[in-house]
């Protein structure tokens, strides 16, 4: 079912930049990023707080409000066709930063809808979650009938794994992971083709996290939807996720698939994420982290941004920002074919890796740097 | 009170908690029966020695906050004894027990909200100085909060000292509550999850700096967390706690790695452990966490959840949610069942006669799939299926 779905691009996001302006100065919170999602795919974007994963995905959503400035790039969604539907514009992409009003009202929910972090601010606390869902599905379909919408609030319970009798149930009445699951249920209530995450599990235990994990996937699996996962605990990721994107003072600097990530991390900033959480297995090392604290991005370092930290810098890294740029995979490795299908080859911002700045190649072990 | 100073040694307990149970009334006028309460913590048991640390684990719920709460003498305990130094701590009321917080210090999880934000950095830490009598002068008082400060790697201190909460970031602020509190000159640190609020990248300098300060400092830590991981990478000694019961505990490289009770397997299922599964992940294939009996993930009814602690099942209070759960589970707590090297649980699947051989496997996916389990079932003489 799966290689059926991913059959095409879902979203395409060329070269956006977000400011905001701020008494004190402009805060470039997003930088020229472009990336792609495919039908059904889960792409992670993880990044420290103050990378500007939160703003690139609310400028997607268009949630963005002033100071908050989106000064370039585009938005496109390309829209599938679904039974039942009316829309007749399959194929043709929309530009959603040139939406008006109305048609943007018909494409967040129908098309895009969003899980925010904390699932007790997101819900009304003086409305069960049943009365919440059926507002969604009569705000957005009016014929629909009132047991029409109880049925559809009942059934998408069931698929979030509630109870149906916590219809008429008070937020303050289920455990943080019910109230979760609530969200995502609402999130589902139109049948979206791409859902945001951000950070949906941060506030829950492992064993609930890891429940909600569960739940996302097979969802994903049986309904087909694409989603953006945001989270800064990377471990998660690499669980989850089909391709990840690391953010780093606003930009993208390193790309690809989960395996590739796990297995040849390129970015001396990936290596630090990857060496920053204590594994469960395997010999116990002591971990050095990533030196330093991430930029204040009033002022971000030229040339890398992430110059200041790195301990392999060359002197173009203080000049010259680095393209992220695809890198050839390892020779010893054949790229998965997922990569190869959905055209994610890994890509870097990195120096080291451009042969005419760094003729020597990138150094053998960048991991030495964050273990002892 | 107890200002009696002894040489420490290594393996002396400085704080000792014995059989420590808290409970909390409800207010709730019941005409018949016996009022209801909150059983949060049931009979704890812990040694923290100076240089060393212990991790507290278990999710939301399990009673662990409540153990650091009482260590702190923020709660007083339904009954038990805390002991500093061999010295049995009764007091009540404030006053009499500045002088226990002298030695025990809190760091709390929040760093959000356990420091005021009408107040400097300054005001912090020149607090706890005047109250433990460390600084007489403005100049002593200065001289030791730019110490502190560069204790928490907080450079150049003069920075810091004038700023609001609100101007620094979650790592610097969880260090502005750690040299809050180290300006007692405490000899017991008790850590509430002093990491789970801030960035992953972040959290291993917080807990780097810790690390040092148990280290050059000989402070005795109690490091309470729901994260294996790392409780292994920074505790000697690993405690885990469900719904206010100790089930296991040891050394963390044994517990962690040779996990016996079910709780503990569960948690270390659940933790993201990209290594696990080698590239498959849990998404290849579409992983739900075995452990959890698949009717309730169905159903969805609180299988993450801690029961509740006002009629907590009874025995081990882990049996509804344990695949393994036998009739003697609901009937009674298991007793300590010793497994050497330091290493014990509370579970009737290591009946005596089996605790040698009883579920051999090392690794939880394993028992998880089959052998394992299967294995330990049969060894088990009391064992009927469900």
């Amino acid at each position: 079912m799966i290689t059926e779905i991913r059959t095409g691009t879902l979203l395409e996001v060329k070269h956006i930049s977000v400011d905001y302006g701020s008494s004190k100065g402009i805060v470039h919170a997003v930088n020229d990023v472009s990336f792609a999602i495919e039908q059904g795919q889960i792409f992670g974007l993880a990044g420290e707080s103050g990378s500007g994963k939160s703003t690139l995905v609310y400028a997607i959503a268009r949630l963005l409000q002033p100071p908050a400035v989106i000064t370039q790039g585009q938005v496109l969604y390309y829209p599938t066709t679904r039974a039942g539907s009316e829309s007749s514009q399959a194929g043709e992409a929309v530009d959603v930063l040139a939406l008006n009003p109305a048609q943007l009202r018909a494409f967040r929910w129908r098309e895009l809808s969003i899980v925010f972090q904390s699932a007790m601010n997101a819900l009304n606390p003086v409305l069960a979650i049943g009365t919440q869902i059926i507002d969604v599905l009569r705000a957005h379909d009016p014929c629909m009938t009132r047991n029409e919408a109880r049925s559809r609030a009942l059934e998408l319970l069931q698929l979030v794994g509630i109870t149906p009798d916590r219809l008429h149930s008070y937020p303050h009445e289920l455990s943080g992971g019910m109230r979760q699951r609530a969200i995502i249920a609402i999130a589902l209530a139109l049948n979206s083709k791409l859902i945001i995450m951000d950070e949906p599990t941060t506030a829950l235990d492992v064993v609930v996290q890891r429940d909600i994990l569960a739940q996302i996937l097979r969802l994903r699996n049986d309904l087909g939807f694409s989603v953006i996962f945001i989270t800064h605990d990377l471990s998660l990721l690499l669980e989850i996720a089909d391709t990840i994107a690391i953010m780093y003072a606003g930009r993208i600097v390193e790309m690809g698939t989960r395996e590739e990530l796990l297995r040849a991390p390129r970015h001396p900033y990936t290596y630090g994420l990857l060496h920053s959480f204590p594994k469960l297995h395997g010999p116990s090392r002591s971990l050095r982290g990533i030196p330093g604290s991430p930029p204040d991005l009033r002022s971000i370092p030229s040339g890398c941004a992430f110059h200041p930290r790195c301990s392999f810098t060359l002197p173009a890294c203080h000049t010259v920002v680095p393209a992220l740029l695809p890198v050839a995979s390892e020779k010893s490795k054949a790229p998965s074919l997922e990569a190869l299908s959905s055209g994610h080859g890994p890509c870097v911002a990195c120096h080291l890796y451009t042969t005419e700045l760094n003729p020597g190649g990138p150094p053998e072990r960048l991991e030495s740097e964050y273990v002892n | 009170m107890s200002t009696k100073i002894t040489t420490s040694t290594t393996e002396e307990p400085i704080l000792e908690a014995v059989h420590l149970k808290k409970d909390f009334p409800l207010r709730k006028v019941k005409l018949f029966g016996a009022a209801e309460a909150v059983h949060a913590v049931e009979d704890v048991t812990l040694v923290l020695r100076s240089g060393h640390a212990t991790a507290l684990v278990g999710e939301s719920g399990s009673g662990k906050t409540t153990v650091a709460r009482l260590l702190a003498r923020l709660y007083a305990p339904t009954s038990g004894t805390i002991r500093y130094r061999e010295e049995v701590i009764k007091a009540r009321g404030e006053r009499a027990l500045q002088g226990y917080r002298r030695h025990v210090q809190i760091v709390f999880q929040d760093p959000f909200s356990s420091l005021n934000p009408m107040h400097t950095v300054r005001h912090h830490l020149s607090r706890p100085l005047r109250i433990y009598g460390h600084a007489h002068t403005a100049s002593e008082e200065m001289q030791l909060i730019t110490s502190l400060l560069e204790r928490v790697n907080l450079t150049p201190a003069e920075q810091f000292i004038p700023k609001f909460p609100h101007q620094l970031s979650g790592g610097q602020r969880q260090r502005i509550a750690i040299a809050r509190a180290l300006a007692a000159r405490p000899s017991v640190l008790l850590a509430d999850e002093p990491v789970s609020m801030l960035d992953v990248s972040i959290r291993l300098d917080i807990l780097n700096l810790l690390t040092r300060l148990k280290e050059e400092e000989q402070l005795a830590l109690l490091y309470i967390t729901h994260d294996l991981a790392s409780a292994r990478y920074f505790a000697e000694e690993t405690l885990v706690m469900y719904a206010g019961q100790m089930v296991e505990g040891g050394p963390s490289e044994e517990v962690i790695q040779q996990a016996k009770h079910p709780y503990t397997q569960l948690l270390l299922s659940s933790a993201p452990d990209p290594d696990r599964f080698g590239s498959s992940g849990l998404q290849g294939n579409h992983k739900v966490a075995p452990w959890i009996p698949a009717k309730q993930v169905v159903s969805g009814n609180g299988s993450g959840d801690v029961p509740s602690l006002i009629k907590p099942p009874g025995g081990c209070r882990f049996h509804p949610r344990c695949p393994y759960a036998m009739p003697v589970c609901q009937q009674q707590f298991p007793p300590r069942r010793e497994l050497g090297r330091g290493h014990w649980v509370h579970c009737f699947l290591y009946g005596g006669a089996h605790k040698t051989d009883a579920k051999p496997s090392t690794d939880v996916t394993d028992l998880q799939g089959q052998g394992g389990l299967e294995q330990s079932r049969s060894l088990n003489s009391r064992e009927s299926i469900q």
